[in-house]
């Protein structure tokens, strides 16, 4: 440096002393920039003096970046010279330690899923439902649940990027004002491609754009496509039209190929809605609706399903075309004509994304015919902005840009370099246009390969608006600013059309107030968090093929069917720990992407029972090829019972290189397999054992001993479950004379006293097994509200995940269609709890009201606790696992929840931190706490309302009345252990006709 | 002079006859023939004093250090990064930690046994071992005390486990067998070297009379506590004694009695058994013996100590061996029988686990070495084999290790919900810890052999037939 000048730290202090929260990062950014700032950090430490200019990698210039964040912390330690004010009068509410809910909405494939936000001191630290909006009506999925994670991630883009260097927005502007003089005339070169968009405003101002440039087109891409449902719409109604579906009517539900519980728009209202038909209780009117699912890979839907009918996906058409005709010679599906011509106007035929479009096309003839459109089946017009064929619109694009004819590309969202079809090569087609923009919330594939990288802002970072799976609108606001310097559309737009200064409040604001809101309406939204009213209305149509296609002859071999993760959804949640680390549904497999197939073609293809289960033993598997249409990939294998025979599943998303700390290297790229003419796979794939080294891989799967057949683990009660028709007969067939005494409580033989309870309150809880579908959403709930550590793969695999409740997935039965149960287990809070009186420091000890507290600060970690409790419910720290050093990930964690430290034992503690909040209010007005005031977190996020909280001891809460059932049962109870969670006995609805038949020990099998 | 033809006085009491005894009613001697008082001072104390430290000694005790260099290393990184390090997880809580401290208190009883029972029940053979064994006790619990106090999750907070003064107000849990493990284990620490310490003061001071080097003639002045063979000490000495034998026999039986809590008093099938007590009990005397025989054979053979440590010494081990080991062998044959006879479907399983599960390899060889591999000491042959003696107590003591093994992990790994069910397998630094403190053991052992007589002087002199006589005489 030819300039000699050092900087003081008093110096430096100064340049940044004056800037706070947002400013405060920008002027790190400016900082960053000088020369003076790279001769500071040269002096201060000389073993990282890497040279600030080109050529410093991602992560070494994160590295530095933490340096100088840490430097210049020094400066927030000390008070400012200034003199500062206190408030005068306090902001109204804003009271430290107490949250604040404010009421946004996370868009997802562009669909709006209303949510509740605490805030803690303007820090948003937890997501809840909004129980006014349409579509989570107060739950909410582990999307949600994850995105405040999503939020704070240390990972996420924090500087605009030209070709990697670190710029400035304003010379991104610069940069771009020649592409728009060029781009003048009529905008013919320039192109936008964004995902599904459904904001009116954010729509209104695309529209503005291809006026103001008449040439310009604009693209959509989702990898989660939908233009299936989209094209099965149009051959049926003869234009793109939305359909949503009311359960709460419907007596018959046929799902084909559909997970409408656990995935798409709408899921967690469909869960609620139908689960509140299965809710079997003792002196109500007894009716239950009854489910049939035809799908390929055993869904969450398929595994509550009544009658589960597995095919190959390319015997769904034939299989749904049969439902249309009314004529099928398998019995099940047989039925299943029955009951939805037995039920017209209340049953629904609900297809899943993956299916073909003519599928699509068949549910709603069949829906119409049956009257159920109107009812059950609600068509409105789209709620998409633009809704095109999307594959159709990339194609497009990729076509223009390799011919040249796109001169300038703004990818808005998205990652299309990672996630488009494969046989389109986008990545090369990109690389031809002269001038790209990427706008994203993380320095991603598409991000290196662009010109420039715009940081995106997080909706939690910034306004917006979208619409739900009904069309309701809901207004998003933000609830802290951008954490790093991130952009929103809507000021990318701006600088397109040329309004600068329009901040993305004005854009949402005037574009609302233009159509006749006012402060007062606005203010009801904002707090609301849905626009009034703004539900599409409902069309009466009727449905007719416009072409048809007929069933193609089943396909011999195997098939490959393909699908987005169930946890990372296309790739872009691949950064988040917890959604990494949440067990995949039906596989209960962590970190990773396996291929899934069933049992029989696992040993039709050479991998025998014998070396499958003494691998899965060690959380170990094989390697695989699987081929399709020329491209072959190396995958783990992985076993699933009831998956349908000869298919293999493939989930993509994972394989990610350039997604952040935690995404990168992990899992493996399936998008090569992904061709735009077979989104979803097809039939024609190979599978073979790989028999290059190294033939194992490590699997971090959190359950490998999932059968509960007596032959195999003997009559442990652990799931009880009946019939409908076994219940109406013998309601009491869970209180099994071979299983101890009913959890009523006479049976205790203990020398002791009783605990009395009767002056306090007795916290407890019931879990309903028959309407839990295993969604995963308490999981992840549990997870964010209490603080809970992630602790990586290696360390899964070691079997030391710290969820707090883990949803246990059992099999009985047929390996190749087996019954499937979920059972969500958190800490019992035993009355005799086994892990009371086993800690030589008394750090778990019974609290008054009779929960098993956990004293973080005295355990000394004997772990003797865990190897006491029969549940084995206890998570142990064996290593240093919260991150204490991350600054962001401190601002979001929960408050009143310690972060645990190393070498101490942690459980679920019914949120003891909720528990205590409420009593406190109660105890300022008086009271008693009223039931419901307490939600537990888990209990919160479940959308079909299984899990029920709440003090045992008033006789008239929904816990004591759900305690006092027939099907109420304790696990394992004969240890006499009296747990206070207990369990509603699971009550399946199969087709009488069918029942002896299909399911021949449905009746009392109360094992 | 002792000559060939002189008996012990047990003989001399029988009417003499004019047949001679027929030889295999003459038990084999505690001592070689032709050793007088002045013979069995100077070879013991030789050993300590005069001879030249042999080279073998130092290649073992070498060894052995790197053993605690190795230990040392593992504590270091077990305090540095938290008990990850190793092979434990969720269902599998306790694993090589808990398994080495059983193994360890286990072999730690012989010498109790050896120096309190035996001494009671006036067992003299028992004195040209019991010295030796005690150390060895004295090791082992030093070894055992490892685990327990580094396994914690925070083990700067172990002294939380002690009932102490303290500004929180807190008492440790009482109900915890946790807690009683601390005070049988300390207590039995404290008796063992208290007992041991005390039986060596005469020699201490026979050394130091003996030592030619003024540093050496203090350092063993030092602890000899001015021992000078008054008979007014001898008095006191053999009150002190006995009285300490009084005190630690019961806690023979009391130490793996609550060592056996820790498992009984849990729920878990595998640990839930009222037996548990006496099986453990029975278990750690088998232990302590195999190893006091593993060391005893190649250190007589190394120190030329045939003449004190008999093949009568052997054998008479042998014979312990082989009814400690009948006792283990009934309790896992009772273990199926209560499994089987209570009906119960998670001890069914248990035991169905641990037959055909994943470790059902290492119960067979648990099987072998502790059921089987004794059986041989019911024939003279092999018990008067120091070869063969050697062998089988190494079975017994890998059989022990095993026997936790399978009592921990393959307990703990499929228990109530086959949800939670895992696996366990030690890590290296499970590995490390381990051997890092068999190499303890042995140093400590090394060092106790160079620099103390490792028999007992004074009581091997009254083994001798004048001891003996003169004795007699004094009694009537």
């Amino acid at each position: 440096m030819s300039d000699q000048k050092t900087l003081s730290f008093s110096e430096f202090r100064a340049r940044i002393g004056d800037s706070r929260g947002k400013e405060f990062w920008r002027s790190l950014e400016d900082l960053s920039r000088s020369e003076v700032f790279d001769e500071f950090m040269h002096q201060e430490f000389p073993q990282q003096a890497l040279p600030l200019d080109k050529g410093v990698d991602r992560r070494s210039f994160v590295k530095l970046m933490g340096a100088s964040v840490a430097m210049a912390g020094l400066a927030a330690c000390r008070q400012p010279a200034e003199a500062i004010v206190p408030y005068v009068n306090m902001p109204e509410n804003l009271i430290p330690g107490k949250p604040i809910f404010f009421a946004t909405a996370m868009p997802l494939g562009g669909v709006a899923h209303g949510v509740l936000v605490e805030s803690h001191l303007n820090r948003p630290t937890k997501i809840e439902g909004n129980p006014e909006h349409p579509t989570t009506i107060g739950a909410s999925d582990l999307f949600m649940q994850a995105s405040v994670l999503g939020l704070y991630d240390p990972d996420r883009s924090q500087v605009v990027r030209r070709l990697g260097d670190t710029a400035t927005w304003g010379e991104f502007l610069g940069a771009l004002q020649p592409v728009l003089n060029a781009a003048k005339t009529d905008g013919a070169g320039l192109r936008i491609l964004t995902g599904t968009v459904t904001s009116p405003s954010l729509g209104a101002q695309l529209q503005g754009l291809l006026t103001q440039y008449p040439g310009m087109k604009w693209h959509q891409w989702e990898a989660v496509s939908r233009d299936n449902a989209r094209e099965g719409s149009r051959i049926a109604f003869g234009r793109y039209v939305n359909t949503h579906y009311d359960f709460k009517k419907a007596n018959v539900v046929v799902a084909i190929g559909s997970d409408f519980l656990d995935e798409g728009a709408g899921h967690l209202r469909y869960a609620r809605d139908f689960m509140s038909r299965r809710k079997v209780r003792a002196g109500e009117a007894q009716s239950m609706n009854r489910l049939y699912a035809i799908e390929s890979g055993i869904s969450n839907t398929g595994s509550v399903a009544d009658h589960r009918i597995g095919v190959k996906p390319s015997q769904i058409h034939e299989m749904a075309h049969a439902l249309m005709t009314g004529q099928s010679s398998n019995p099940v599906l047989a039925a299943a004509i029955k009951d939805l011509q037995a039920n017209r106007g209340a049953g629904v035929v609900i297809v899943g994304d993956e299916q073909p479009a003519i599928v699509h096309a068949y549910a709603h003839v069949i829906n119409s015919r049956l009257g159920n459109i109107g009812t059950t089946v609600l068509v409105t017009d789209s709620i998409e902005v633009a809704p095109i064929n999307q594959t159709e619109s990339l194609k497009e694009l990729v076509a223009d840009m390799n011919s040249g004819a796109v001169k300038a590309l703004i990818v808005l969202g998205g990652n299309p370099v990672f996630d488009a079809p494969a046989d389109l090569k986008f990545q090369a087609a990109y690389d031809k246009v002269p001038f790209k923009v990427h706008q994203s919330l993380y320095y991603d594939e598409t991000s290196h390969r662009s010109n420039w990288h715009i940081p995106d802002v997080h909706y939690l970072e910034t306004w917006g608006d979208a619409r739900a799976h009904d069309g309701t609108v809901s207004i998003i606001q933000p609830l802290i600013a951008p954490l790093y310097n991130g952009r929103s559309h809507y000021e990318t737009l701006g600088a397109l059309i040329g309004g600068l200064d329009q901040t993305p409040y004005q854009a949402v604001r005037s574009y609302w107030f233009s159509r006749g809101a006012t402060e007062q309406s606005w203010r009801q939204w904002l707090h609301d968090g849905v626009v009034a009213n703004s539900a599409l209305p409902a069309t009466a149509v009727s449905a007719a093929l416009s072409i048809d296609v007929a069933p193609a002859a089943a396909q011999p071999g195997i098939e490959l069917e393909l699908r987005h993760d169930p946890t990372i959804y296309d790739g872009r949640f691949a950064n988040n720990g917890w959604l990494q680390e949440l067990p995949k549904p039906q596989s209960k497999v962590t970190w990773d992407n396996v291929v899934v197939v069933g049992p029989k073609t696992a040993e039709k293809i050479g991998y025998a029972v014998d070396e499958r289960e003494k691998l899965v033993n060690a959380k170990e598997t094989r390697f695989v090829d699987v081929t399709y249409r020329g491209v072959s990939l190396r995958l783990p294998i992985w076993v699933v019972p009831g998956h349908t025979e000869d298919v293999a599943t493939l989930y993509f998303g994972y394989g990610r290189e350039k997604g952040g700390r935690i995404a990168n290297g992990i899992g493996f790229n399936t998008y090569p397999m992904r061709f735009s003419n077979a989104l979803h796979g097809g039939p024609g794939a190979q599978i073979a054992m790989s028999e290059t080294a190294p033939r194992i891989y490590k699997v971090a799967c959190t359950q490998e001993h999932q059968s509960i057949d007596p032959k195999d683990v003997g009559e442990r009660g652990i799931i009880r479950a009946a019939s409908f028709e076994g219940y109406k007969e013998n309601p009491k067939f869970a209180q099994d004379p071979h299983h101890g005494s009913d959890v009523a409580g006479h049976g205790s033989e203990s020398m002791y006293p009783e605990w009395d309870y009767s002056k306090k309150h007795a916290w407890a809880m019931v879990i309903d097994t028959s309407i839990c579908t295993g969604c995963n959403g308490c999981v992840i709930a549990c997870q964010a509200e209490n603080n809970i550590a992630i602790v990586g793969k290696d360390e899964v695999v070691r079997e030391r995940e710290l969820h707090w409740l883990r949803i246990d997935r059992y099999y009985r039965g047929d390996v190749e269609n087996p019954e499937v149960f979920h059972q969500p287990v958190p800490c019992m809070q035993c009355e005799n709890a086994p892990c009371e009186p086993v800690c030589p420091v008394e750090a778990t000890s019974h609290s008054e009201d009779g929960l098993n507290d956990m004293t973080y600060n005295r355990c000394v970690g004997t772990r003797y606790c865990s190897n006491n409790c029969p549940y084995k419910v206890r998570r142990f720290n064996f290593f240093h696992y919260s991150d204490y050093d991350t600054p962001a990930l401190k601002a979001m964690r929960n408050p009143d929840v310690t972060v645990r430290t190393r070498g101490v034992m942690e459980k679920c503690t019914y949120c003891v931190q909720r528990v205590n909040a409420a009593k406190i209010e109660a105890e300022k007005q008086n009271r008693r706490v009223r039931d419901g005031e307490v939600i537990t977190a888990c209990q919160q996020a479940c959308p079909t309302e299984a899990i029920v909280f709440g003090d045992m001891n008033d006789p008239k809460s929904k816990v004591a009345q759900l305690k006092a059932q027939p099907t109420n049962y304790a696990l394992l109870e004969e240890l006499q252990t009296r747990p206070r969670t207990t369990y509603l006995a699971t009550i399946r609805n199969p087709h009488p006709d069918l029942a002896t038949a299909h399911k021949a020990d449905s009746g009392h099998e109360a094992h | 002079m002792a000559t060939k033809h002189e008996q012990p006085p047990v003989h001399e009491l029988r009417p003499t006859t004019q047949e001679p005894i027929p030889e295999r009613f003459i038990p084999t001697p505690t001592i070689e023939p032709g050793h007088s008082f002045a013979t069995i001072t100077d070879h013991i104390s030789t050993i300590v004093l005069r001879r030249k430290t042999p080279f073998g000694w130092f290649i073992g005790f070498l060894i052995a250090l790197g053993g605690v260099g190795l230990l040392t290393v593992s504590m270091t990184m077990l305090i540095g990064k938290g008990v990850g390090i190793w092979g434990i997880n969720h269902p599998v809580g306790w694993g090589m930690d808990i398994i080495n401290f059983v193994w360890w208190i286990g072999i730690g009883h012989a010498g109790t046994l050896i120096s309190a029972i035996l001494l009671l029940l006036r067992q003299e053979w028992r004195t040209s071992i019991n010295r030796f064994a005690e150390a060895m006790t004295l090791f082992a619990v030093a070894s055992a005390g490892l685990y327990p106090a580094l396994h914690t999750g925070r083990p700067w907070f172990d002294y939380w486990l002690f009932p102490y003064p303290n500004t929180m107000g807190l008492w440790p849990q009482f109900r915890s067998p946790l807690m009683w493990d601390v005070f049988a284990v300390s207590t039995y620490a404290t008796v063992s070297a208290l007992f041991w310490y005390v039986g060596l003061i005469p020699d201490l001071a026979t050394l130091r009379d003996r030592a030619t080097s003024l540093p050496v003639k203090r350092i063993y002045g030092l602890f000899a506590l001015g021992w000078r063979g008054s008979a007014k000490h001898w008095h006191r000495y053999e009150h002190a004694y006995l009285l300490l034998a009084g005190l630690s026999t019961p806690l023979v039986l009391s130490v793996h009695t609550i060592v056996s809590f820790d498992f009984a008093v849990a729920q878990l099938p595998g640990w839930h058994a009222t037996f548990f007590p006496p099986y453990f009990v029975a278990g750690a005397v088998f232990a302590g013996f195999a190893m006091v025989l593993t060391l005893a054979i190649p250190a007589r053979k190394f120190f030329k100590l045939e003449d004190f440590i008999t093949m009568r010494h052997l054998e008479n081990m042998g014979k312990v061996l082989l009814a400690t080991g009948l006792i283990v062998a009934y309790a896992y044959a009772m273990e199926w029988f209560y499994g089987l006879y209570s009906g119960n479907v998670f001890e069914t399983y248990m035991l169905r686990n641990r037959a055909t599960g994943p470790y059902a390899g290492m119960y067979a060889a648990l099987w072998i070495c502790n059921g089987l591999a004794p059986q041989l000491m019911w024939f003279k042959r092999f018990r008067t084999s120091p070869f063969w003696l050697f062998v089988v107590a190494m079975f017994v003591n890998v059989g022990m290790w095993l026997e936790r093994f399978v009592i921990i992990p393959a307990s703990l790994h499929r228990d109530f919900l086959p949800s939670s069910w895992g696996m366990y397998s030690g890590t290296f630094w499970d590995w490390s810890f381990y051997i890092g403190s068999i190499g303890l053991f042995f140093a400590l052992l090394f060092l106790f052999l160079r620099f103390l007589p490792m028999i007992s002087i004074f009581e091997m002199r009254t083994l001798l037939p004048e001891a003996q006589a003169h004795a007699e005489h004094e009694e009537h």
